[in-house]
């Protein structure tokens, strides 16, 4: 049997022991109308033939690896340095469960201690948790610690119309039972224009730098103008972590939560996960942070080491009182984060940023050199930017795929989440880009405009 | 045995990678937007690849040996699985990818739905959310948005038995709705007098789990998810200890409206040391247009008559819980688990986990209390607390236990029983490794009269003793400080 190693002779001994005749015998208060329902499922198979099939699935799709792939919108393609998955691929980490014995489960605590630290230092912030399940949910957890940090009395939460809009629909998904006016998302989101409608009522602001359509905010100053409307309104920062291996960070800036997707330090595409939320917020609200965190501590003899700690904040003690139900979160993808971060260190995290804005840079250009298309990004950007096209994206992403040489995956359709951006696309380039992919997508587009004026609309 | 953090290793000048050439004319930099420094280690890669394998040595895990966290589910972590979701059309795709091009994937999540549903006993599935809690509050707000979409505005109210796991209240709490605990009988059922107190037309729902965290299977499950439905709730079903009733009873069958699946404890997905899990939440029939989005159909194309797959999001759906489409490397790793086992290897998966439990209970009964003693489940509950010997808890035979080799039971849980310790040794243990746990446990029980500080001042050979958490709570270090700008 697999996984059960059990033999007959062993299974009727533990039986006797146990007091009873049979297997059935152990579920007798199980309701004997439905004990031992029939399921339909497939016959099980051999390890070989399970791979087999499996490897089938795999060829099925197209793996944007191998591919020129511009498609980003809050998942992007970096490269993966071999050390992070070899080394999360250890037993030691990768089958352990959360570090509740402190002494056998040192590895795992101080992995996550300097996890903690590194998102620290990166954000600007000064206190890390030990993670969240994805951007999305950081984001839905900033606006939770906002509004309980106010004991509910503050109700009103004003969100960017350029915070991924996945973001958002977690938000509005997470605190609809919570009573809140969600506010900011129909207007033009323009920071001075977001800034007007914080009130006594305002729990948080949340915007988003570099901002769904690429573009680096306007920090400066902001967390001034909202504290000087109401200065118990927080501000929160939603961030591409790798941007800042070259920009200031919303700490920096004077946010009070930055967060965001993590998946961009070295974790792999995996058709949307698992991915890390990263989380930071100011030492006045470590009680109020959800999530795990891990602290510095000695032994009895003296010796440093690391425990999960404030757990009074948590839902074991806490029940319905506690900051939030998060219980596992994603520790394995913390400790990629920290790998990758580590193995490229202060140095090589700028170079690999740099990278990301010099090629989005220079694809860019040559996209608004071409006739028929023209960037609209004016503002600084990292490494996405937007795309006015003479048709709808998904006609050219369609043209790119299946209509010219070879597969390219082209970018994002905008008007998927914002309706009066028709013919708008979002390009994302990373350092995995060549200038032969960014030249090839430019003739692609340029042929798209070909196609079009020979009259390949036909098709 | 200590190892520095990767700070302290950090040499100025040193880097562990060397990013490719740029191939592209260069743009000016907005000065005014980069930041002046960053404080980030400068190491080797083989310092680093040293660092972390040490720091991996510091750790006990599952393939080390028993693992028996009580409502944790650590069974063996099949390596094919992880060999399966490291396959490149799986681990390259992007999320956002055409779905045309993106169809294995999309076969696997489709099918991954369907074996759970089956499992279950359910009419839908959605795979997106991330994590057992995360199921708990997709499943609360599930059967929120069902009440008031049929004009039950006055139903706030969800029920959690004080044998529910400590996640159920604080998901409860996160959906807006209001928590009453209801008391456990003597036999460690819900108690029915109790519960009856307590319906009426505020309430959204009850949420049980079953087996419950003592191990026990509720012996009137069925009277009491009739009180609830005829009441006008629902029921929830806490699917955690869902090894001890695969293949021996569907929850849906009984009349559970909605439950969430641990693939990281079920269906053999390893934890990570804290993740990632996944928790797929399934449902009975009226509530599945309020899944959150999307969920993965099946259509025939017209042009060739193959299966083709797509996102699709329910009608009146709560919304989606997270970026994307679910865990989906976790997703892949169970159902390669499912398509090893199939039926029958399910059932016998449940029968073993059950068979382990209850001998391991009857080899150390007697010895250890166990206030409620029936037939348990896939795990049970005894009492780490001897009469005779006062002054050793449950936390010094748990300390004592890493001094042998193995992994503590969980402790202090149940809150319902006084010095808890939770066993739930997996089917994957052998009849060998159960009988080994159950003598350490039997020997430290005679430790605990004769040397009781052996077991107070324990662990004696792990790599650090133990820990001040009290310390760590009241003088909060959550990050490192370099030492000159303390």
């Amino acid at each position: 049997m697999v996984y059960v190693p059990h033999t007959e002779a062993e299974r009727r001994e533990m039986l006797a022991v146990i007091g009873v005749e049979s297997m059935e015998e152990l579920f007798q208060d199980i309701p004997a109308a439905h004990r031992y329902p029939q399921l339909e499922l497939p016959e099980p198979l051999s390890e070989m033939e399970v791979m087999q099939e499996l490897q089938e699935l795999s060829a099925a799709s197209l793996n944007a690896n191998e591919a020129p792939t511009f498609l980003g919108a809050g998942a992007y393609r970096h490269w993966v340095p071999s050390v992070v998955n070899h080394i999360i691929g250890r037993s030691e980490f990768a089958t352990a469960y959360t570090p509740y014995q402190p002494e056998i489960s040192q590895g795992t605590l101080q992995a996550i201690f300097e996890y903690q630290s590194l998102i620290c230092d990166l954000t600007g912030m000064e206190v890390a948790n030990a993670s969240h399940y994805d951007g999305a949910t950081a984001a839905a957890e900033a606006v939770i610690q906002a509004v309980s940090a106010s004991r509910m009395k503050r109700k009103k939460i004003i969100v960017s119309p350029y915070v991924n809009p996945q973001y958002r629909q977690v938000i509005h998904t997470y605190t609809q039972g919570m009573g809140l006016e969600i506010a900011g998302e129909a207007t033009s989101g323009a920071l001075a224009e977001l800034v007007q409608l914080v009130d006594k009522q305002t729990a948080c602001l949340i915007v988003q730098s570099p901002n769904f359509l690429g573009e680096l905010e306007s920090l400066e100053g902001l967390a001034a103008e909202v504290h000087a409307r109401n200065k118990k309104t927080l501000l929160a920062v939603a961030t591409n972590p790798l941007s800042l291996g070259l920009f200031t960070p919303p700490g920096a800036y004077g946010a009070d939560i930055v967060m965001g997707e993590g998946q961009p330090l070295g974790l792999g595409l995996n058709f949307g996960g698992p991915y890390l939320g990263f989380y930071a917020t100011r030492e006045k609200y470590k009680r109020n942070l959800a999530g795990r965190l891990v602290g510095q501590t000695v032994d009895k003899e003296g010796q440093r080491g690391y425990v999960l700690t404030l757990s009074t904040r948590e839902q074991h003690i806490r029940r319905e009182r506690a900051t939030s139900n998060i219980c596992t979160n994603q520790g394995l993808m913390a400790l990629a984060a920290a790998i990758y971060l580590s193995t490229l260190g202060k140095q090589g995290l700028r170079q690999v940023a740099e990278l990301n804005y010099q090629k989005a840079h220079y694809a860019a250009q040559q996209i608004d050199a071409l006739e028929a298309f023209s960037v609209l990004t004016t503002k600084p950007f990292f490494n996405e930017f937007v795309v006015q096209c003479p048709a709808p994206a998904a006609e050219i992403n369609e043209f790119l795929l299946n209509g010219w040489m070879f597969d390219i995956i082209g970018g994002y359709d905008l008007s998927k989440d914002y309706p009066d951006r028709q013919n708008q696309m979002l390009l994302a380039v990373t350092e995995m880009n060549t200038r032969t992919e960014i030249d090839d997508l430019v003739h692609a587009l340029a042929g798209f405009e070909a196609h079009r004026i020979l009259g390949g609309d036909h098709e | 045995m200590s190892e520095q953090l990767i700070y302290e290793l950090s040499v100025p000048g040193r880097s562990g990678t060397r990013p490719p050439k740029l191939d592209v004319p260069l743009t000016a930099l907005p000065t005014e937007l980069l930041r002046d420094k960053l404080p980030l280690p400068e190491v080797s890669e083989i310092d680093l690849v040293r660092h972390y394998l040490r720091l991996s040595q510091l750790n006990y895990s599952l393939d080390h040996g028993m693992y028996p966290l009580g409502s944790c589910t650590m069974k063996y972590n099949p390596k094919v699985n992880e060999a399966a979701a490291s396959l490149p059309g799986f681990t390259g795709l992007h999320p956002r990818q055409d779905e045309a091009t993106v169809q294995g994937a999309l076969y696997i999540m489709y099918q991954l739905q369907e074996q759970l549903k089956e499992i279950g006993g359910f009419a839908g599935m959605t795979l997106q959310p991330a994590a057992g809690a995360h199921g708990e509050l997709t499943g609360v707000l599930i059967m929120r948005k069902y009440q008031l979409d049929r004009g039950e505005m006055q139903r706030d109210t969800i029920l959690v038995p004080d044998s529910a796991h400590g996640t159920n209240p604080a998901s409860t709490h996160m959906s807006g709705l209001r928590v009453v605990e209801i008391p456990s009988d003597e036999r460690g059922n819900v108690d029915l007098a109790a519960l009856k107190s307590q319906l009426s037309d505020r309430v959204v729902g009850l949420m049980l789990t079953n087996p419950n965290t003592l191990g026990l299977f509720d012996e009137n499950l069925l009277e009491i998810i009739e009180l609830v439905h005829e009441c006008g709730g629902l029921v929830y079903g806490d699917g955690a200890n869902m090894n001890a009733l695969l293949g021996i009873m569907r929850p849906g069958d009984a009349g559970i409206d909605v439950m969430h699946f641990n693939l990281h404890k079920t269906f053999s997905t390893p934890h990570g040391g804290g993740g990632p899990g996944s928790g797929p939440v399934g449902v009975a029939e009226q509530l599945v247009e309020f899944l959150p989005g999307p969920v993965v159909r099946q259509a025939i194309s017209v042009e060739d008559e193959f299966p083709y797959y797509t996102l699709h999001t329910p009608t009146q759906s709560i919304g989606p819980v997270k970026s994307f489409w679910g865990h989906f490397g976790v997703i892949v790793r169970a159902y390669t688990y499912i398509r090893m086992l199939g039926a029958e290897g399910l059932r016998r998966t449940a029968e073993h986990a059950v068979l382990n439990a209850n001998y391991l209970l009857r080899r150390i009964e007697g010895v250890y209390h166990v206030p409620y003693n029936r037939l348990c489940q896939h795990e049970f509950v005894v009492e780490g607390h001897f009469e005779d010997a006062p002054e050793v808890h449950a936390l010094d035979i748990a300390k004592r236990l890493i001094d042998y080799g193995v992994h503590p039971p969980t402790n202090y849980f149940p809150l319902i029983v006084h010095e808890a310790l939770m066993i739930e040794p997996t089917e994957t243990e052998s009849k060998q490794s159960v009988d080994h746990y159950a003598e350490l446990l039997l020997k430290i029980a005679v430790e605990a009269r004769e040397t009781p500080e052996l077991l107070q001042e324990a662990p004696h050979n792990a790599p650090v003793r133990r820990m001040d958490e009290i310390r760590a709570a009241r003088q909060p270090i959550l990050r490192y400080v370099p030492v000159d700008s303390r």
